[in-house]
This record gives structure tokens, C-alpha cells and sequence, in this order.
């Protein structure tokens, strides 16, 4: 009996399985099992001291050139072996996209219950999710009664928490002969010095007041001087002006940042629904009737492209140290 | 080369819920019902290489009778014929999926489509769990689909980046945006789809493996989010607005 935490890497261990690994923790303490780790790449060694105090006891780890790049035919029967071997309990991952697929395909093969993307999870008699339904608009707390149950955690929502430097045991595990029916024939990373919507701290997002695909760059300045990540409404998405990547909403990406700031856009439900989680909220738009003021901690009604230069020069100012 | 498509009927994105009386169900009644909008990516690409390759397309929903009308709107696109399984009311994705992958078998489809979740539940799992239960091959979230020698070529989206993929077929791709435009039904296509068959299929008639799973989890309590925003609007001239702006994310924000 475990808690079993999937951490998935891309060389490092990425920040959404250290926050899956801390709200793990958490279950662990609540129910009395232990929590161990899954490890799956091309180099534990290189991982193992962001681990510190996280409270992993055993950081299982399945090491192979091969399983540097997620493999869905070669990491699932890895998680599986580990889980059923273990008689893990409860399997808690990060709900990113590769991770979301990986607790859906091993869910499937250990016929256990999922909830994918929530937003909270606790123990209490037994395991309790909060799983955000219809986007957003609703709010479902769930309760896990069969074994194993598997959760998927949403990036940015619960904190890293450490408690001392202790490092996880580390085990190596076999890698599974697997015959493959799917080969990766390029990982390309559109990330060069820019910041993943999901992820990011900061969001400015720009809609149909920004007026043409020729205006991006007044935002992206915007970006550059917050450390912020560029999203668009769904009316810019349409338009052609961005791809879909970038969309938030309730059929684009849900992110909840401590700051979303956005810019000409009008505010339509399904919008709200993929930025409601945010901290706080700031929009700046010239029509003082849209939906956008109704939802939001700051609004200026204002022409965003007279706002956002001087925005610019204040927030340099103020990272400055100014 | 035989398609398969999973769709799913889904509230329209712009709807506003109410949660019944009991405190766990949503109330659905006078919503107005659409296809999930992902899974008409899904369509529209399946659509695409039946006209490229020759074949058929069969569009797959699970649910009440309404879920025909979702159907025959994968028919007025160009779907060839649909299956409908009833009777899955009350399960969970765990045992949904066994019977969608018990339906699917009989259809022996070299692929599967579907939307990458639905945006009703957003349950993001019986697409995934349909294809380890019929030993398929499968990536989620693709934006590229290339038939090439027999071999599915994908471009499937990561945090910031993605993987360039080759399967061997069968294998089952989840659709997310950007990998096509679906196109709108014409008049003479949707008088078409009226004519078109669809399979009625009960959960029940189909030979699973080993019985369905009861549910493993059940819904304590739904609430409706509450918005506790500031709402506060600045005023003064655009650079006095700005200052007051960034003062506020700054010093009671604390989030600059």
C-alpha cells in the first residue's frame, strides 16, 4: 500500500510534478502510506537533488536513452509494473498534456477510476478531488472509493512544498521489452526564451480590440518586460491572427496565473471560463459596457494601444527597481 | 479504410449552469445541446482522408436518443453511418469506455478520431482508455495528420512545443484545435444525413469481457464557483490610471 507520484521530466523534473509530489505528500501524511515516486528518463542522478524534501521515500526510477522522450507504448506498462507491484493506492501525476495521457491510458490498463485536471486533493476518510466541470462554471467535489484511484493535478494550483534536504532512496527498475508501433521522429520546442501559457505567472492576453495579427508586438513587449506568456481570445484565434495554442478559454487552455491582464477583449462566457482561476484580474478595454469589467479586480476603459505603452514604462520601472 | 469517430452531445460553450436541488447533478434542462466542439475536429479529419483514401466513416456516441441528432450532424458532414449505444446512463469513464471499445470492436476501424476531451465534464480519458482497451496505438492533443505509405505521421501539442510522431496503424488520435477547420453542413448534405443509416446498439447486447465496473467514485457536492472580484474601474487620465494600476498589482497585489 502507497502513494505513487509520477514525475514527469523534460531533463529536469518539471514544476507540475513537484506540485503533484507536495499535494501527495500531503495524502501520504492524511492516510498513513507512504509516498513513493516514479522516475522515468534518460538520467535519475540529474534530477534527484531538485527532490529535496519533497518527501519521496523511494524514487523508483526507470532509466534508459530511450525514455528520455515521453513513449506512451513504453512508459505505461513501466507505471503500471511499478504500481501493481507496489499495490499503490493511489497515483497522483501532473494533468500536462503528456501527463494527463499517460494516468488515462494506465487507468485504463489497471482498470482504476481518474480524475483528470483537478484542482485539489485531499484525504479524508478517503481520497477527495476537486474536479472544475462545464470549464469552470462548476465545481465538483468527488469522492474516490475504489483502488487504485488515479488523479491528474492541475499545473499552478497547489504550492511546492519542502521540509528539510532529505533526498528520496533511489531504485532501479527494468525497462519492460516493449515491441513498438509508434516511433518519435522529432521533438521540436517552440520555447526560446518565452514562457508556456499554463505555466506562466503572468498572462497578458490579447482579442479582437487589438484590431490585426500586426498588433502582437505591442503585447509581446508587454510580455517581455512582466515575464509574462501571450494568450489570445477566441475571436483573435478565429480571426487567423494567432494559432489555437495560444487561445484560452473554455476550448482553449485553462490557466489560473497570479496575473491575467487582458486586452481588447470583450469577455465572453466562455472566456471567463478559462481564466477564472486566476489571482487577479486586470482588463483594459475602450468599451465600458463589456462583460470583460464585470469580472475583473482592475479595468481601465481606455485604448489599449495609448494604456499599454505607458504600462510598459511603468512595469520596467518598477522591475527595475525604480 | 474503415473510420471511426467518437462524438459526444455536449451543453453549448456559452451556457450557464444550475445545480439541481440534490447539490450533485447539474441541471441541463432548456440548454441548448451541440457536438462537442473538438470532436468535430475529429470529423472534419476523418471526412478528409475517407475523400483522400476511399472508405468509410462511422460516427460513434454513447448516450440518451438525443444523441442521434449529434450524430446525424457527423452524417450531414459527410459521415457515411453512425452507431449509437444507449443504456450507459450513471456510469463513469471507466466502464464507458469498455462498452465504446466493445462497439468499436465490432466495427474493427483501422482508426479512430475523436475530440481531445469533451467540454462538458472535461473528463480528458475514454478516448485514451478506448484505445489501451483495444490494444491501439494512440496520441493525444494532435494539430497534424498525414497518411503516409500506410503509416499515420502526427504532430502532437506539448507545453510549448511537440512531437512529430509516426504509427503504425490501427491507431486512435485525439483532435485538438488547429488541426483543421470543420466545415459547416449543407442544406443538401443534411437532407442527405436523414437517409443515412445509424446502428441502435444497447450497453447491455454488448459482449464485454468481464462485467462493467460499478462506479469507483461518486460526486459529493457541486458548487458553483463564486466570483469575488474588485470590479474596480480606474479612473483619471490614461497615464494616472496606469500608475494607479501598476501601484495596486504591486503593493496589495503583490503580484509585480
Amino acid at each position: 500500500m502507497c502513494i505513487l507520484v509520477i514525475l514527469e521530466q523534460r531533463g529536469a523534473v518539471r514544476s507540475c510534478s513537484l506540485e503533484a509530489a507536495s499535494t501527495a505528500k500531503k495524502v501520504s501524511e492524511a492516510s498513513g502510506m507512504p509516498l513513493h515516486g516514479l522516475y522515468i528518463g534518460a538520467s535519475v542522478d540529474a534530477v534527484l537533488p531538485s527532490l529535496a524534501g519533497i518527501g519521496i521515500e523511494t524514487l523508483y526510477a526507470c532509466e534508459h536513452e530511450e525514455l528520455r522522450h515521453y513513449s506512451n507504448e513504453q512508459y505505461v506498462p513501466i507505471l503500471c509494473g511499478l504500481a501493481q507491484d507496489l499495490g499503490a493506492k493511489v497515483i497522483i501525476g501532473p494533468a500536462s498534456a503528456l501527463g494527463k495521457e499517460l494516468c488515462a491510458s494506465a487507468a485504463a490498463r489497471l482498470r482504476a477510476e481518474l480524475i483528470q485536471d483537478a484542482v485539489g486533493l485531499h484525504w479524508e476518510n478517503g481520497l477527495k478531488a476537486e474536479k472544475p466541470i462545464y470549464a469552470g462554471k462548476v465545481m465538483s467535489e468527488v469522492m474516490l472509493t475504489a483502488t487504485p484511484a488515479v488523479v491528474s493535478l492541475r499545473p499552478n494550483v497547489t504550492p511546492i512544498e519542502r521540509n528539510g534536504e532529505a533526498l528520496p532512496q533511489v531504485v532501479k527498475r527494468d525497462r519492460p521489452q516493449a515491441t513498438l508501433r509508434s516511433v518519435i521522429q522529432e521533438v521540436v520546442s517552440e520555447l526560446v526564451g518565452t514562457i508556456e501559457l499554463t505555466e506562466a505567472k503572468i498572462v497578458v492576453s490579447g482579442g479582437r480590440g487589438i484590431r490585426g495579427p500586426e498588433h502582437w508586438p505591442v503585447l509581446q513587449e508587454l510580455c517581455d518586460a512582466l515575464g509574462a506568456a501571450l494568450g489570445a481570445s477566441r475571436a483573435a484565434v478565429d480571426a487567423g491572427w494567432i494559432p489555437a495554442s495560444h487561445q484560452v478559454g473554455q476550448t482553449g487552455k485553462v490557466v489560473c496565473p497570479d496575473l491575467y491582464i487582458a486586452c481588447g477583449i470583450s469577455g465572453a462566457i466562455q472566456h471567463l471560463a478559462g481564466m477564472r482561476t486566476a489571482k487577479t484580474v486586470v482588463a483594459i478595454n475602450n468599451d465600458p459596457e463589456a462583460p470583460i469589467f464585470k469580472n475583473c479586480d482592475y479595468g481601465i476603459v481606455g485604448d489599449l494601444f495609448e494604456v499599454v505603452p505607458i504600462l510598459i514604462g511603468e512595469v520596467r520601472k518598477i522591475r527595475n527597481g525604480n | 479504410m474503415k473510420i471511426a469517430v467518437l462524438v459526444k452531445r455536449v451543453p453549448d460553450t456559452a451556457s450557464v449552469f444550475t445545480i439541481r436541488e440534490d447539490g450533485k447533478t447539474v441541471d441541463l434542462s432548456g440548454l441548448t445541446f451541440v457536438m462537442n466542439p473538438y470532436d468535430e475536429h475529429a470529423v472534419e479529419e476523418a471526412i478528409r482522408l475517407r475523400d483522400e483514401v476511399g472508405g468509410e466513416v462511422v460516427i460513434i456516441s454513447a448516450g440518451p436518443s438525443e444523441c442521434k441528432d449529434t450524430i446525424r450532424s457527423g452524417l450531414a458532414m459527410g459521415a457515411d453511418s453512425g452507431m449509437h449505444i444507449t443504456g450507459v446512463e450513471g456510469l463513469t469513464a471507466r466502464a464507458l469506455a469498455e462498452v465504446m471499445a466493445a462497439g468499436l470492436k465490432r466495427l474493427a476501424p483501422e482508426l479512430v478520431f475523436a475530440g481531445k476531451q469533451a467540454v462538458d465534464c472535461d473528463g480528458s480519458q475514454v478516448p485514451e482508455r478506448v484505445a489501451e482497451l483495444l490494444g491501439m496505438s494512440h496520441a493525444s492533443c494532435i494539430t497534424k495528420f498525414v497518411l503516409e505509405a500506410g503509416k499515420a505521421l502526427v504532430e502532437r501539442e506539448v507545453e510549448g512545443g511537440c512531437y512529430r510522431l509516426c504509427f503504425e496503424l490501427p491507431a486512435l488520435f485525439t483532435a485538438q484545435k488547429g488541426l483543421n477547420t470543420p466545415r459547416y453542413p449543407t442544406l443538401p448534405n443534411i437532407m442527405k444525413a436523414k437517409r443515412k443509416p445509424i446502428e441502435e446498439l444497447a450497453a447491455s447486447d454488448l459482449a464485454l469481457d468481464a462485467a462493467s465496473p460499478a462506479p469507483g467514485m461518486a460526486v459529493e457536492r457541486l458548487s458553483l464557483p463564486r466570483q469575488n472580484r474588485r470590479c474596480q474601474i480606474l479612473t483619471g487620465e490614461a497615464a494616472e490610471q496606469v500608475q494607479l494600476l501598476v501601484r495596486a498589482l504591486h503593493e496589495e497585489e503583490k503580484v509585480l
